[in-house]
């Protein structure tokens, strides 16, 4: 009896520091999940990307005690950028620590697949720069954000960077792109510029198993002879693709890709072939800014990333690094509107809407000039962000332009019918009236 | 009408009115067949010895290129990263034989198979845990292969040599020629094909079927490491490459499973033919992106009125 007794005491007493515990846990951490890929064809972005996500939040964790006084959990799920296993990511990991805040998928795949997912599980998306570019309208994707740029809005300020550089009509511009949705998703952009910007444009689709044998789409190329080229390339089809282009002698400063395929591992492989080559980004390049200094100092001096110190300030590093910026500041102001240390992921996407990322704050958080200012609102969710121009001189990325914003007169329209499409498909699809 | 004008008559103009491009296209064909068959060289040795399609072939295309610039990195010469990894593939093949397909002797084929596919995903995993899953550029000027290239001008354009493809294309048909001559003329060559008419046979005469296995296998090594060399040179070394290989399925399917000439022949027939498709043919009508399917139509008609290829050998089975 007295035995039984005391296992029951200790029973009750587990059971009561076990809550007290998860309460405890609950009030003091933050649950942010990196869906990373660092194997499959992709890894060569998957890595940089989740090393710049997680070491600056174990910065912040580190230097500031994370973010408004709770501590931030950065849990890691391979997805190898396989749609599949990304929802089985998600569906593993966002009951974990209290529930998941947000999920960044890094795949337009996965993007899709976790669309219709968030406003049931009530955790928004971020798919920063990437996803469904309809999502920007936030009327009728509450719970999906995709600052700083759609994919259109991107096209746009890449068409008139060309326009600005010799001007863009009567001229042809090849497109390259990767034959899956993501590679084709501004191609509804160019179809409505084209007639009105004056120029023509010629597709030309690179199947994922030929991501590495380019050689007949760059001999329709040369049989095409387009003034300017165009890619929506990732992984090993950049660095092949830029190789077939100096290959055919095509001028590198005339061929310009999105802010997938200008990546220090979409050159480095190519080296001086590469010299006058273009793309666009929306990240700052290098380690000289004080917020980049606080990381090398807090986690990368003392062990605590996977990244080569080699690899910090690197344009994919950045990249996550950026990623973990706007999410821990939508952590902030959802923290402020709400009076919460322990924020929900409900709150999280209200954090998200009531997203300002201005000058003074870049600034204040030490990354002054690393990137456009971001607003975002009810309405808005891609954050009227803009992108700029680098270039590669053989060895590293150079910024070669100002901050040129997207085309909003025109990409506006496209987008809210592209929403419009997307929610009539769906059945019992939850919009939101931003009044 | 127009469609038949785009099929029958639009693609030969071109020809006519760009000849430089259609010797770029048949040079481009060339350079890529070689490779093709070079690959499938790899999958016809090891079915010749063992029966076994071996799935794991470019998956150790990759393992070969990431051990070869993965030694060289720790400060290795290149040729002797070479030499070293030639060494791995061996000690690859000689895990591979006793490890896995020994104790699997005189089960289905099909047992055989799958066990190859187990052995791609040790690959994947070993090389992705070994070497690191992010690209890597291929150390094409330290192993003495030439850049730049040369240009032939023909009808008011130009034809564009890379000397990178020229050297491509010679290391491989080299290869290939020396690995025909070795299988047809040597005493291994020999047992080798006793072992591929019948194992039981070349057991009872005195062949070692397990050194027979480790030969083709590092054979096959060999040749994964000479491609994976060549077509890295022309992208990087990254786990992307392992579905270039694939492209050796259509070729053998042509060439035949059992036949070195049909590997050969196989190879430059699909890389002259999706090359000239997707150029006259695909872009025009299809608006591109052909090349990752033309060879799988060509090998699907093969399948359906000559399965054997144009080199195999016909099964005739009496039930």
């Amino acid at each position: 009896m007295l035995k039984k007794l005391v296992l029951g005491a200790a029973a009750l007493g587990f059971v009561a520091t076990a809550q007290m515990t998860t309460i405890a846990k609950a009030e003091d951490t933050l649950y942010l999940p990196s869906m990373s890929y660092r194997t499959g064809p992709f890894a060569g972005a998957g890595g940089p990307i989740a090393n710049g996500y997680a070491d600056y939040l174990n910065m912040l964790n580190e230097r500031d005690g994370g973010i408004g006084g709770a501590k931030v959990i950065v849990e890691e799920c391979e997805t190898a950028y396989n749609a599949q296993k990304g929802v089985e990511c998600y569906e593993a990991t966002k009951g974990n620590n209290a529930g998941a805040l947000v999920y960044n998928p890094y795949s337009t795949g996965i993007t899709l697949q976790l669309i219709p997912k968030a406003p049931v599980d009530e955790i928004p998306v971020l798919s920063m720069g990437y996803g469904l570019s309809a999502a920007a309208i936030g009327e009728k994707f509450p719970w999906t954000f995709n600052y700083p740029a759609s994919y259109w809005s991107q096209m746009s300020s890449i068409l008139q960077h060309i326009d600005a550089n010799g001007g863009i009509k009567g001229k042809k511009i090849g497109f390259i792109y990767l034959d899956v949705g993501y590679g084709k998703e501004p191609i509804p952009l160019l179809d409505k510029l084209a007639p009105q910007m004056g120029f023509e444009w010629v597709g030309f689709p690179v199947g994922v198993k030929e991501m590495q044998a380019q050689g007949a789409t760059w001999l329709s190329v040369r049989k095409e002879r387009p003034d300017w080229m165009i890619m929506w390339g990732f992984g090993a089809m950049n660095p092949t693709a830029i190789k077939e282009a100096a290959k055919i002698r095509f001028p590198m400063d005339k061929f310009i890709g999105n802010w997938w395929a200008g990546a220090h591992a979409d050159l480095e492989p190519v080296g001086e072939a590469g010299k006058g080559y273009l793309s666009s980004n929306f990240s700052g390049i290098g380690t000289d800014f004080p917020a980049l200094q606080d990381v090398i100092k807090h986690v990368v001096d003392k062990g605590n990333s996977q990244a080569d110190k080699d690899d910090v300030g690197k344009v994919l590093y950045n990249r996550g690094l950026f990623n973990a910026v706007i999410v821990a500041e939508a952590v902030r102001a959802a923290q402020k509107a709400t009076g919460k240390k322990a924020i929900t992921g409900a709150d999280m996407r209200l954090g998200l809407e009531k997203f300002v990322l201005d000058e003074a704050r870049l600034k204040e958080i030490g990354l002054e000039g690393f990137t456009a200012p971001i607003k975002a609102s009810c309405k808005d969710h891609e954050g009227a962000g803009a992108i700029f121009i680098q270039q590669w001189d053989g060895s590293d990325w150079k910024r070669t332009s100002d901050l040129i914003p997207p085309m909003t007169d025109v990409v506006l329209p496209l987008l809210q019918e592209a929403a419009d499409k997307y929610v009539a498909e769906q059945t019992g699809w939850k919009t939101q009236s931003c009044g | 009408m127009e469609l038949l004008r785009q099929i029958f008559i639009e693609p030969f103009e071109t020809m006519i009115a760009l000849p430089d491009l259609l010797l770029q296209t048949l040079w481009e064909g060339f350079v890529s067949g070689t490779l093709y068959s070079l690959i499938a060289l790899g999958f016809v040795l090891i079915f010749k010895a063992s029966g076994v399609f071996n799935f794991a072939q470019g998956i150790m295309v990759v393992f070969a290129a990431l051990a070869l610039v993965g030694i060289h990195a720790l400060g290795v010469p290149a040729y002797i990263a070479v030499l070293l990894t030639l060494g791995v593939m061996a000690l690859l093949a000689f895990t591979i034989v006793r490890v896995v397909l020994k104790p699997l002797v005189n089960q289905p084929e099909i047992i055989l198979f799958m066990s190859t596919i187990g052995i791609t995903f040790i690959l994947i995993a070993g090389g992705q845990l070994i070497f690191g899953g992010e690209p890597k550029a291929m150390i094409t000027t330290e192993l003495g292969l030439p850049t730049g290239s040369s240009d032939w001008e023909v009808g008011g354009g130009i034809v564009i040599f890379q000397h990178i493809d020229i050297a491509a294309a010679l290391i491989a048909a080299l290869l290939i020629a020396g690995l025909a001559l070795f299988f047809n003329k040597t005493k291994t060559g020999r047992a080798l094909r006793a072992v591929a008419d019948d194992h039981q046979a070349a057991l009872s005469v005195g062949i070692s079927l397990e050194y027979i296995w480790v030969v083709v296998w590092f054979a096959a090594g060999v040749v994964a490491l000479t491609a994976g060399i060549l077509w890295a040179a022309k992208s990087d070394v990254s786990f992307a490459l392992q579905v270039v290989a694939l492209k050796a399925l259509p070729v053998l399917v042509l060439g035949g499973f059992t036949s070195i000439p049909g590997a050969i022949v196989g190879g430059l027939i699909i890389g002259f033919g999706e090359k000239l498709f997707d150029l006259y043919w695909g872009s025009p009508i299809l608006g591109g992106g052909t090349e990752s399917w033309f060879a799988f139509i060509i090998a699907l008609i093969f399948l359906l009125y000559r399965p054997e290829g144009l080199f195999g050998e016909k099964l005739i089975e009496r039930i």
